[in-house]
């Protein structure tokens, strides 16, 4: 009896026939495409994009050179070196970051003692030549200038989490 | 619309004499392929679009408005593109390969009605002759796949050649039960004997009623899904299963070589849409005629229009199912067209034929 069912069932297409009843109703469902350049999907504040290298309100750069970043770093795409400046303190005379080894894990902003290595929410960025994803120190910085707002707001955003 | 078309016929006769025939018949034939390639092309769009829409995507809408110039800018692309031959290719059977594809499947359209009297040609025997043309289809596609050299080619194409020569017979028989429905091969003869509609209890049932697809029910179902396998369409695509054999039959070509192929299958896919329609779904008939109020009311729809709009639908079947169904184990795919549909399509050939000789045949 069961096979006798079964035998009707496919001989008559109904599977078939719901399958069809299935896409066909999805053809009217909206659509959940986001036309990428035009639109855009909302970012969170933990957003991990384009490196930049953070100031002090007087001015005064806050990486201290103690390599942790350069440490935890799992892709190896940071490279410090440090010396003495005159005034006494120690800072880094290079700090690059390879954006082309980088796995925007965010390990060295976790590192960071002094939040000067920060992830910003930029994205769309990129480099006609392989050497314009190596970042320097002076690159880092300018883009901490440019974005200081956007990166104070979300580590405000993100304090109470911590 | 005739009398206009037979008076532009005499006035050419009376002005050029013996050279209006063939160029009448080149005129009549540019007037048939012109849209056919439009239409192929708008097809691909359609295609992409539903897909698109099951899929809820949008489909290609960068192209002009809606993705309206998608299919122009896919054609140019094709056409710029540099035609390449394998060094150890057949050249001549790799070029002659897609023009033995798509010239059957062009050539087909000569006996398909658009109206009444709408046809390049009134062959009494339009029928066979659809049948032999369909069937030649397959030279292009085993050419092509012997003339690459290349395995993937190779076997594409023989499996698309076992295909489409297995699915030829459910498909016949299934035609072999309009034939003997209609009593005559000539396509126009086909549809004129779906328009009476039925007699039935003392009430005449007409429009829909008088169409083969009410007797035949099964045959069109099996016609419709041997079409499919015919033009090696999703659910049957497996001769150009990318997971498998990369493109089948079409691998070793680009360019235009491989716009022909595509052209040939699209193109084949719409006259399998316009033979569904002609044998099963009364061709030019309005499925409202004679009915009370919606029969007046639509009988002043030109009879091409219904004829598109069957297509139409026919087509969008096809599209449907792509979007819908996994495609076929090769096996399954054999099973299911010797040891069901030819099995099913002989008992139902003796069962209509009995069915005729007894007053319960109202058609």
């Amino acid at each position: 009896m069961k096979k006798l069912v079964n035998f009707f069932k496919s001989f008559l297409l109904l599977e078939l026939l719901k399958g069809m009843s299935v896409t066909g109703k999805y053809f009217f469902a909206p659509h959940v495409t986001v036309q990428y350049p035009d639109e855009k999907t909302p970012q969170g504040f933990r957003f991990r994009g384009l490196h930049a290298q953070r100031r002090y309100p007087n001015g005064e750069e806050r990486c201290i050179g103690c390599k942790l970043c350069e440490a935890v770093c799992p892709a190896l795409a940071i490279k410090i070196e440090v010396a003495e400046r005159e005034d006494g303190t120690r800072r880094t005379t290079q700090y690059d970051i390879d954006l082309t080894k980088c796995i925007f894990c965010g390990f060295c902003e976790e590192s960071c003692p002094v939040d000067a290595i920060v992830e910003t929410r930029v994205f769309e960025y990129h480099g006609e030549k392989r050497g314009d994803l190596y970042y320097t120190k002076d690159m880092l910085l300018a883009n901490g200038d440019k974005y200081e707002e956007q990166i104070a707001k979300d580590r405000a955003a993100d304090a109470k989490y911590r | 619309m005739m009398e206009l078309l037979q008076s532009l016929e005499n006035f050419g006769q009376d002005l050029l004499g013996p050279v209006w025939l063939p160029l009448w018949t080149l005129v009549k034939i540019l007037v048939i392929v012109l849209p056919i390639m439009g239409t192929v092309a708008y097809l691909t769009l359609a295609e992409r679009k539903i897909l698109g829409f099951m899929q809820v995507r949008p489909g290609p809408n960068r192209v002009g408005f809606w993705g309206l110039l998608q299919p122009i800018a896919d054609g140019v692309k094709l056409l710029l593109k540099e035609i390449i031959i394998p060094s150890s290719a057949n050249k001549f059977l790799f070029v002659a390969a897609p023009v033995l594809a798509l010239a059957p499947a062009l050539a087909a359209w000569a006996v398909v009605p658009f109206g009444d009297g709408l046809a390049v040609s009134n062959v009494n025997a339009g029928l066979l002759y659809i049948l032999a043309m369909t069937s030649l289809g397959v030279y292009g596609v085993i050419i092509a796949g012997w003339a690459s050299n290349s395995k993937y080619a190779f076997l594409g194409a023989l499996r698309s050649v076992a295909q489409i020569v297995s699915y030829e017979l459910a498909m016949g028989f299934a035609l072999v039960c309009v034939l003997l429905a209609a009593q005559s091969m000539n396509m126009g003869d086909i549809v004129r004997g779906q328009q009476n509609g039925i007699a039935m209890f003392g009430f005449k049932l007409t429009g829909i009623f008088g169409w083969y697809l009410i007797p035949l029910f099964p045959m069109f179902v099996v016609y419709f899904i041997a079409g499919v396998a015919e033009t090696n369409r999703a659910p049957f695509d497996l001769a150009e299963d990318e997971a498998t054999i990369v493109a089948g039959f079409h691998t070793e070509y680009s360019g235009m070589g491989f716009a022909l192929f595509f052209l040939a299958e699209y193109a084949n896919m719409i006259l399998i849409a316009a033979l569904a329609s002609v044998m099963f779904l009364g061709g030019w008939l309005n499925p409202f005629h004679g009915w009370p109020v919606l029969g007046a009311l639509t009988d002043i729809v030109p009879g091409l229009f219904w004829m598109l709009g069957k297509m139409s639908f026919m087509l969008l079947l096809f599209l449907w199912f792509r979007a819908t169904f996994p495609r076929y184990r090769y096996d399954q795919l054999m099973r299911l067209g010797w040891k069901v549909f030819i099995p099913l399509t002989l008992v139902w050939v003796v069962m209509v034929a009995a069915w005729m000789q007894t007053p319960l045949w109202l058609w």
